[in-house]
């Protein structure tokens, strides 16, 4: 970790109680350079914003955390040992598991369908609906989901809750590490409470080691215990949320895009010279 | 009476004393009736049915009551099978967000495959309607490929292999009609050669597919799948399988109905099937409550729309009115549905809000 730039306040790497290490990962889509040498890691049942804008290179790191795609060169490190992820399914039987907002669930279908989507209990030929119904209201239950009825249908809940039962389905899947992209964006203040209590919740339960990958710092640092920023593809701070503000990151991704303009206007005013 | 709780009461006036509470009972079963036709389309199809029954059967009086010979009944319920047969492979199609145009080629062929292994290549008789049942799958496999593993759009691809069946059957049979061959004529009552035949295998494969979507595994995927493809997938959920195996249960249907209309008739005939069967089956889904653009759909539902499309064809030509308008009747029947389904789902959604 000694490319950052802006180490004052860093949290030292710790090999021991780390559940995921990334280490000197870079991804290049052909000539253009995604990710540099990025370092990163996670602790046991951490939260970890990791923050940036667009284009800053998030979804990149997390297509290739949940094994959408693989990196150019570095190394992932999953509880000590290094990994290769082959696809998505793969991610996820090792306990890594990326919820999307959008395409998470069927809307169509049930809550307790979509709790149960590809692994219903089955008395041959038929679906056992009673106990998914009992066992997706009491896992909701405990973890604190609110929802007007396991048989609702899916298309009926708010953003928030639907969002809420992709993150519990995710968890009632044994995941270890989970990805959450983007939870708050097109969410009401409301709505974002839903799922940062959610996140608080699995925080305190501490089975669940969790990113959350976002560009609207306010709401995530709240939430988070340890913040990265990623800009142009590095990432250019590491530190314990009470460290930092949602000042110091704007300010960050400011100064980044000013120099950015200076450095074109430099180059513009050099070619017309 | 005592009043134990809210069904039981209603229960008990619906069934024994409506006049101990008439208006609260009216009213709560009006109330009750006008929730189910709002939730349940089947509900609204099924009032249709049974209104436009009573018409043809003892109002249009023309001389006679239309639905109550015996040979009227048989009629119906004959036309009314094949349009349902059909259906229940498009409901699971439209359901997993694909269609099927070639189901009345797949109809055409299978009774020449029969009548040709018999004939041609002396295979036994029980051997021969084997396969060409299983012809229905292997085509459905042949849409399948095309959709899932080649990319094109199911309308494009199943109009390509309903106009290709279509060629060879007709250069097969060089386009001329035979007869069922003597050696599977045994088999032929269960086949459609009974006359009650045909709408027992509806009944049956009815319950069957009702089961399958409604109960199994297999169903909640084919929703899945038509919901949300992306996220059937992220789920887990093996979409190509899915749509491989709509494909191959609609042409296991389709063959089907192929062979009994044969048997029906003693005469295969190269120029049976077509694009009409494809159309009846599609309307009585959409009739029914099935959306086009996947995701949802019911069995009972087409069942129901196939009813519907029986009973106007044979009610129309039993009163005796020219068959020539009956095109204006359905496809306002297919319009009213569709607005049906359309008004009533934002009816809903906004009961929801």
């Amino acid at each position: 970790m000694t490319d950052l730039q802006h180490q004052d306040a860093a949290v030292p790497p710790s090999a021991d109680g780390d559940v995921l290490q990334v280490e000197h990962v870079s991804k290049k889509y052909g000539a253009v350079t995604a990710l540099v040498d990025v370092n990163m890691h996670l602790r046991q049942s951490e939260v970890l914003g990791l923050i940036g804008d667009n284009g800053a290179g998030k979804s990149t790191l997390l297509k290739i955390l949940c094994g959408f795609q693989p990196p150019t060169s570095g190394r992932i490190i999953l509880e000590g040992q290094e990994i290769t992820l082959k696809s998505v399914d793969h991610a996820r039987s090792l306990g890594i598991d990326a919820v999307y907002q959008d395409l998470a669930l069927v809307n169509q279908l049930t809550v307790y369908q979509n709790m149960f989507l590809n692994r219903e209990p089955v008395r041959w030929p038929l679906l056992r609906n009673r106990i998914m119904k009992k066992q997706a209201k009491e896992h909701l239950d405990d973890m604190g989901v609110r929802i007007p009825s396991v048989d609702a249908e899916v298309a009926k809940l708010s953003g928030g809750q639907r969002q809420a039962i992709a993150v519990a389905r995710s968890v009632y899947s044994d995941a270890k590490i989970l990805l959450l992209d983007e939870p708050l964006a097109a969410m009401g203040v409301k709505e974002g409470a839903i799922i940062l209590d959610l996140v608080d919740r699995l925080k305190s339960e501490g089975k669940v080691s969790i990113i959350i990958i976002a560009h609207n710092y306010g709401q995530v640092l709240q939430v988070c215990d340890r913040v990265n920023l990623l800009q142009g593809g590095r990432i250019t701070l590491d530190k314990r949320s009470q460290d930092t503000s949602a000042q110091e990151l704007t300010d960050l991704v400011v100064a980044e895009y000013r120099k950015a303009l200076e450095e074109r206007q430099r180059a513009d005013r050099e070619r017309s010279a | 009476m005592t009043h134990v709780s809210g069904t039981a009461q209603q229960a008990a006036e619906v069934v024994g004393q409506p006049q101990q509470q008439p208006p609260r009972g009216v009213m709560r079963l009006l109330r009750d009736v006008g929730a189910l036709l709002v939730r349940q389309r089947e509900a609204t199809v099924f009032i249709v049915d049974v209104l436009l029954i009573i018409y043809f059967g003892f109002i249009s009086s023309t001389g006679r009551s239309a639905f109550f010979t015996k040979v009227d009944l048989i009629n119906l319920s004959q036309v009314a099978a094949q349009i349902i047969i059909i259906s229940l492979g498009e409901v699971m199609l439209l359901i997993c967000g694909e269609i099927d145009l070639s189901v009345g080629f797949i109809y055409q062929l299978a009774p020449f495959i029969m009548y040709f292994l018999i004939v041609d290549y002396h295979v036994p008789g029980l051997l021969a309607i084997l396969i060409a049942l299983l012809s229905g799958p292997a085509i459905g496999w042949v849409n399948g490929f095309l959709t899932v593993a080649m990319g094109l759009p199911s309308f494009i691809a199943t109009l390509g292999t309903g106009f290709v069946i279509n060629g060879i059957v007709l250069t097969w049979s060089g386009a001329r009609q035979v007869e069922i061959p003597p050696e599977v004529q045994g088999f032929g009552a269960w086949l459609g050669r009974d006359a009650w035949s045909e709408i027992i295998w509806a009944i049956i494969l009815t319950v069957i597919f009702h089961i399958l979507l409604t109960r199994t595994r297999w169903g909640l995927h084919t929703v899945a799948t038509g919901g949300n493809q992306l996220g059937a997938r992220e789920a887990g959920v093996s979409v190509a399988r899915i749509k491989y195996g709509n494909f191959m249960l609609t042409g296991m249907l389709d063959a089907l109905v192929g062979l009994m209309v044969a048997f029906q008739t003693s005469i295969i005939d190269p120029t049976a099937g077509g694009y009409q069967p494809m159309f009846y089956a599609v309307a009585a889904a959409v009739i029914g409550g099935t959306a086009m653009l996947g995701g949802s759909g019911t069995i009972i539902g087409a069942f129901l729309g196939g009813i519907m499309l029986a009973v106007l064809t044979i009610g129309f030509s039993v009163i005796g009115i020219s068959a020539n308008p009956l095109p204006i009747v359905f496809g306002g029947a297919i319009l009213i549905a569709m607005i049906a389904n359309v008004q009533l789902t934002r009816l809903r959604e906004r009961g929801r809000a």
